[in-house]
């Protein structure tokens, strides 16, 4: 399973050494997320089934189903909530960040 | 045809890293269609949300091929990415296009009509958001009626916007187009088995997907799924097929009387008297062609 990450080796771009078309390499990722996050998604592993509904409705995809259970990926999570309120077994929780 | 699910779709993530706003249903509407149509998909995104959250120098948050259209020419650069492809030898891709409800049924309607007529082999997926939510909430012509927008304002003589949703797929049916659907976030198993779908026909295919705003529609960030299935489980948002020149209906009404609850539980709506609900509710009704309990 490929979830792209924070792109470690970004080109010092500057006027002289832009890119000279409009082309640039797919997937790159500058910076993170997770400042935006008032609230985050915790999940209790115990009571998660594995069934995939977080997985399918995160409008980022941050949440992996790698292990059958669900974990988020915090770097790009934006705490919207849909997790938590589409869990079938009520094991998301939005706690607030501090 | 039984679809894709979340288990057969690729984990793998396309579409990631993106800044919209928590909670966008069009940012899913795109992550779920380049799920399933996988790596080799090429995706042309005109000016819009998508766009403007996707390609971020020096973010590129697609991690598939992608490519910034003119606002008008969603359909037209697709025509020709998919003929250099071609040229090209290659075989073994997707030429797909994801335009918001302005730049669909607005301004790239001439160029999405051109491309039909030619049936050129790509897959249009217009993210209906029901407004031009990029620029911060202009009317489009699918917003729907009633809704205040910055350009529809609500105000003591007219309430939000005076004019019906613009009915898209019978527009494009009216080509005579191969494939065409309307489809709605709060639905993803019906969403992937029409993408699905799409990807095996030869020809134009046209996809509808209702994706709503938690920014532009004023309702909770994690609204949005649960909006998009209200709005199909009221009538207000029909799932259906146009194919072999037939129409088909995939889903019936289940909530008829879900409508209140629906508009009132987002700002656009908050101005409207029950005269108003009353018309929401007439104009639905003729829509189905039936009067609703």
């Amino acid at each position: 399973m490929m979830r792209p990450e924070l792109t470690s080796d970004i080109p010092e771009w500057n006027a002289g050494n832009l890119p000279p078309d409009t082309c640039c390499r797919a997937g790159i990722l500058a910076d993170l997320n997770a400042g935006w996050r008032t609230v985050r998604p915790v999940v209790d592993a115990e009571r998660c089934k594995g069934c995939y509904k977080c997985y399918l409705h995160c409008p980022d995809g941050t949440i992996g189903m790698d292990s059958g259970k669900a974990s988020v990926d915090y770097n790009f999570c934006k705490g919207c909530g849909i997790c938590a309120r589409i869990c079938p077994f009520d094991c998301i929780t939005m706690e607030a960040e501090e | 045809m039984s679809g894709p699910n979340a288990r057969t779709i690729t984990g793998d993530e396309y579409f990631y890293g993106h800044k919209a706003c928590a909670g966008c249903g069009g940012a899913l509407a795109v992550r779920i269609a380049l799920k399933v149509l996988g790596k080799n998909a090429v995706a042309v995104l005109p000016a819009g949300c998508m766009s403007a959250v996707g390609f971020n120098f020096p973010n590129l948050c697609f991690a598939n091929n992608a490519i910034i259209s003119t606002f008008a020419g969603t359909a037209s650069m697709m025509t020709g990415i998919e003929a250099g492809l071609k040229a090209r030898g290659l075989s073994d891709y997707t030429v797909v296009g994801f335009a918001g409800d302005g730049g669909t049924a607005d301004i790239g309607l001439q160029a999405l009509s051109g491309c039909i007529d030619r049936n050129d082999d790509v897959i249009y997926i217009c993210y209906d958001n029901e407004a031009y939510m990029n620029t911060g909430t202009q009317k489009s012509s699918l917003t729907p009626f009633g809704a205040s927008t910055t350009t529809t304002p609500a105000g003591s003589v007219v309430r939000g916007n005076i004019r019906e949703k613009k009915n898209l797929l019978e527009i494009v049916a009216a080509h005579g187009i191969p494939y065409a659907a309307t489809a709605s976030i709060g639905y993803l198993d019906d969403y992937m088995m029409k993408v699905k779908k799409a990807s095996l026909i030869k020809g134009t295919k046209f996809i509808h997907v209702l994706a709503p705003c938690p920014t532009g529609w004023g309702a909770q960030t994690d609204m949005t799924v649960e909006l998009a299935k209200k709005a199909v489980d009221t009538g207000l948002w029909r799932l259906a097929e146009y194919e072999n020149g037939e129409f088909r209906l995939n889903r019936d009404i289940t909530d008829p009387d879900g409508i209140r609850g629906y508009l009132r539980s987002q700002k656009r709506f908050a101005h409207l008297t029950d005269e108003d609900i009353s018309h929401i509710v007439e104009s639905r009704d003729a829509r189905w062609g039936r009067s609703l309990p």
